[in-house]
């Protein structure tokens, strides 16, 4: 009846075979000292949506089953087991068995069970008496309809329909197994969990301290006696801490371009890695407000965007073009590039502007009769910057674009608000897959959608690729549906940043995903050579 | 001098009133609360789950109840619980304004130290080199600012010494405090000793042309008698003005260095409170400088009394 997918041999075992293989015999000891580049608002993952969280938090938790957190690209085949030594799929996609860890003790002691993955997945639902204070993902799991146990290690989660997909939503850093016996609240700000590291202390504005869970069920791990991430909002500053050898690592994600080169040209011996992050920065048009109503006028401006503008002013150059799903080689599902030229807007620019310009005229616009228009971004440097760009491009089809900065507090609710007519947002994706990016961004009646995009015959197709079990055939149904969805301009994507991470040379076994940056922080074998 | 303190007291306790109802509303009327900035930090709105929020966190009550129920507190002692770390205030708030104070404290310190004296060696030495070397210096430390000083101060520690003079870890001992602190002490400290030393100098001239300075020197006095203690008591009136003001600015606006230093004070606390709408710790900790700033200003009225005896006599 079932099908054996995963076993323990890609466990425990291979982490620490795999630590030996990249850097040498591991040594045990020494804390890792990594600034963090604000107070994150907690430390409970499944309320938060910033990795932020994720950093400093995944070390306390661990999931059914997990990423290998040494393989930078995330996908269905470097799925490995965790907290679930194995599991299972039954013939007809519609049940997932997972076979428990025994022995695994949460860090207050108490033993884990079937029943707390039971209370997670309520809880991620809305069925459990305790609610978190907020539930950014509970979307992702609605497909689940019951997770039920049998006895305390076997745990079965019952699907509406069959969807692949929903393994590598477990597999995210976004999916931690919390404790049944632990209160949201308590988790918000002194989280329990089986991970390799304990929550010892987190202080707003000053660090978050984790210490070595010496009961860790993985045997052997971790290698350090704790992760020390000190908080350091200033970036200059942080970056100097950093060449001074005040922090072993950046924060995950954070170096540009141009900070790395001045990081090497400081401390030659830093080991810089930078690549794509899965966030793109995107064009949001609101369809219902006059006269961005008219699809010719919208397809004008997508056809002004001159993408490869955006990527050298913004990112220097280290950034992607691409649709939706990020873009190959880092991305699984993004559309290749000699599909993504046909797309109207990722071709000649000059050429494309001259038919932008032609609709333009056709719609009563010209040069000296300039749509007026506000283009309103979140009051944020990275929006902001790209939006002065998006601007300058806008007005070669004879639009008049002013900035409307908003208040970063004010934006989401002015985006649902739908009260804004042309804006420009960033989004970033915790896992690379078509379901996530399509249901959370272009479903119809998502909070997330904030263009109210909605087609139905689209939304068929969102299911027809989320049942495929071929990855090939998957692929290409997730191409078509990028495609239409780029020539809908439903969100226009402007481009896929690429972002970096330094270390100093002695933090070993050190991975950084290639295509997320919300899953590999675990951290558990990493260990410092000094 | 009685009535005029018991005055001065009454005047404090209605400025400190006039304050809270200004923070409150102030807050209040700025756009969002925590729970937009809770539920924007997760890139959605959930109307439900907000409504939920607010009504947890009583923000659903009118203003004049939160109002009431926030000075009934602060009477008693409590200062509820910050929104975002849970913790009760007072635990938030307390840790935090030692470690202002040490830096406010050394800041002052130079600026005392060294802005009085070199303010009034300028007055007396006026138009020598030695006057315009001061002038300029102190031009520029009012014209440089802190941010731009304390990162050339880190960008030449690391180049030159390898080291970065920031709080990462609560120092430990007299002399690693001393060393921690100085530092930001003296790039903040700067500007304020330009300020006193230029205020120093110019009161200085201007009680040095009076009419009894120069019958004491007529009489013979020593240069020294003259300019310290006839001169420099009755310069300093506006100078203890601007150093009460500056006491009070130190204990909230060294935003900048603190952040630049990476010091968890209060100033850079406030400032994330306030981003976070972290109402309890923005009201509680405003009004806590705003009891400071009052108070400054309470003892610098008294020391006027002390110092100029007709306002003694005029009170």
């Amino acid at each position: 009846m079932t099908t054996k997918l995963g076993s323990l041999a890609f466990g425990t075992f291979a982490f620490a075979t795999l630590s030996i293989a990249q850097a040498g015999e591991p040594k045990h000891g020494g804390i890792l000292r990594i600034y963090h580049r604000e107070t994150p608002p907690s430390l409970s993952i499944h309320e938060e949506a910033t990795f932020s969280v994720n950093i400093p938090a995944m070390g306390l938790y661990n999931n059914l089953v997990v990423y290998d957190q040494h393989k930078p690209q995330n996908s269905m085949g470097t799925i490995v087991p965790e907290l679930a030594d194995s599991w299972s799929v039954s013939s007809d996609n519609l049940s997932l068995a997972f076979k428990l860890h025994q022995g695994v003790k949460w860090h207050d002691g108490q033993p884990f069970t079937s029943k707390d993955v039971k209370c997670t997945f309520d809880i991620l639902q809305g069925k459990a008496k305790d609610k978190f204070r907020k539930n950014p993902r509970k979307d992702l799991f609605n497909n689940i309809i019951e997770v039920t146990t049998n006895g305390d290690f076997e745990v079965m989660l019952h699907l509406k329909r069959p969807q692949p997909s929903l393994l590598a939503m477990l597999a995210s850093g976004y999916t931690p197994i919390y404790p049944c016996h632990v209160s949201p609240a308590q988790m918000r700000t002194h989280p329990i969990g089986t991970g390799p590291f304990k929550f010892v202390e987190f202080k707003q504005n000053e660090s978050i301290k984790l210490a070595k869970n010496e009961n860790y069920w993985k045997k052997g791990l971790p290698y350090l006696d704790g992760i020390e991430f000190t908080i350091i909002s200033n970036r200059a500053t942080a970056v100097l801490a950093f060449v001074a050898g005040k922090v072993d690592m950046t924060f995950p994600t954070e170096m540009t371009k141009a900070l790395i080169a001045d990081v090497k040209k400081q401390d030659p011996t830093a080991t810089c890695e930078i690549g794509p992050i899965n966030v793109s920065t995107n064009l949001i048009v609101n369809r219902e407000s006059p006269p961005f109503n008219n699809m010719e006028l919208r397809k004008a401006m997508a056809l002004a965007l001159d993408r490869k503008a955006f990527i050298e002013i913004i990112y220097q150059g280290a950034g992607d073009m691409g649709g939706t799903l990020l873009p190959p080689p880092e991305g699984v599902w993004g559309m290749p590039p000699e599909m993504l030229k046909t797309i109207p807007g990722y071709g000649d620019v000059q050429k494309d502007r001259e038919r932008a310009r032609a609709i333009m005229i056709k719609l009563g616009y010209g040069p000296n009769n300039p749509l007026k228009i506000k283009v309103s971004t979140r009051n944020l440097a990275t929006y902001r910057d790209p939006a002065v760009v998006l601007i300058d491009q806008l007005k070669t089809i004879y639009i008049d674009a002013e900035l409307d900065p908003v208040e970063s507090s004010q934006w989401f609710a002015k985006v649902a608000r739908n009260d804004y007519s042309v804006g420009l947002n960033l989004t970033g994706n915790g896992i690379d897959d078509p379901d996530q990016a399509f249901n959370e961004n272009y479903a119809c009646g998502s909070e997330r959608n904030y263009t109210h995009y909605c087609n139905k015959e689209l939304e068929v197709l969102f299911d027809g690729q989320s049942v495929e079990t071929d990855v090939e055939k998957r692929k290409k149904m997730v191409w078509d549906i990028d495609k239409k969805l780029q020539e809908d301009v439903a969100r226009p994507i402007l481009m896929h940043a690429r972002s970096g991470t330094c270390w100093k040379p002695y933090v070993k076994n050190m991975t950084i995903m290639s295509n997320s940056a919300y899953n590999g922080y675990r951290y558990e074998d990493v260990w410092l050579d000094k | 001098m009685g009535t005029y303190m018991i005055r001065r007291f009454f005047l404090m306790l209605l400025t400190l009133f006039g304050i809270s109802v200004l923070i409150f509303t102030m807050l209040r009327l700025v756009p969002g609360n925590i729970a937009d900035i809770v539920f924007n930090a997760a890139g959605m709105i959930d109307v439900a789950e907000k409504a939920k929020l607010e009504k947890e966190l009583g923000l659903d009550r009118p203003i004049p109840v939160q109002y009431v129920e926030w000075v009934s507190g602060l009477a008693r002692g409590d200062l509820g619980y910050s929104y975002v770390s849970e913790k009760p205030a007072i635990d938030e708030i307390l840790p935090r304004i030692p470690i202002t104070a040490k830096l406010a404290g050394l800041a002052l310190l130079f600026a005392v130290t060294f802005g009085v004296p070199l303010g009034v060696i300028s007055a007396v030495k006026q138009n020598t080199t030695l006057d315009y070397v001061l002038r300029v210096v102190s031009l520029s430390g009012l014209s440089l600012p802190s941010f731009w000083l304390g990162l050339l101060i880190l960008m030449a520690s690391v180049a030159y010494f390898g080291a970065i003079p920031i709080y990462t870890d609560p120092p430990k001992g007299f002399w690693n405090t001393l060393l921690l602190f100085s530092i930001p002490a003296a790039a903040v400290g700067f500007r304020s000793s330009a300020l006193v030393m230029r205020l120093t100098r110019s009161s200085m001239l201007e009680v040095l042309r009076q009419d009894y300075i120069r019958t004491a020197r007529a009489k013979g006095a020593p240069a020294r008698t003259v300019n310290y203690r006839h001169a420099l008591r009755n310069a300093l009136l506006p100078v203890v003005t601007v150093i009460g003001i500056e006491a009070a600015f130190l204990m909230g606006g060294l935003i900048v260095t603190e952040t630049v230093f990476n010091i968890p004070g209060v100033a850079r606390f406030l400032v994330e409170a306030i981003r976070w709408r972290d109402y309890p710790i923005v009201q509680n900790l405003v009004m806590f400088i705003a009891v400071v700033a009052v108070s400054i200003n309470f003892l610098i009225d008294l020391l006027y009394a002390v110092l100029d005896p007709r306002i003694r006599y005029a009170s």
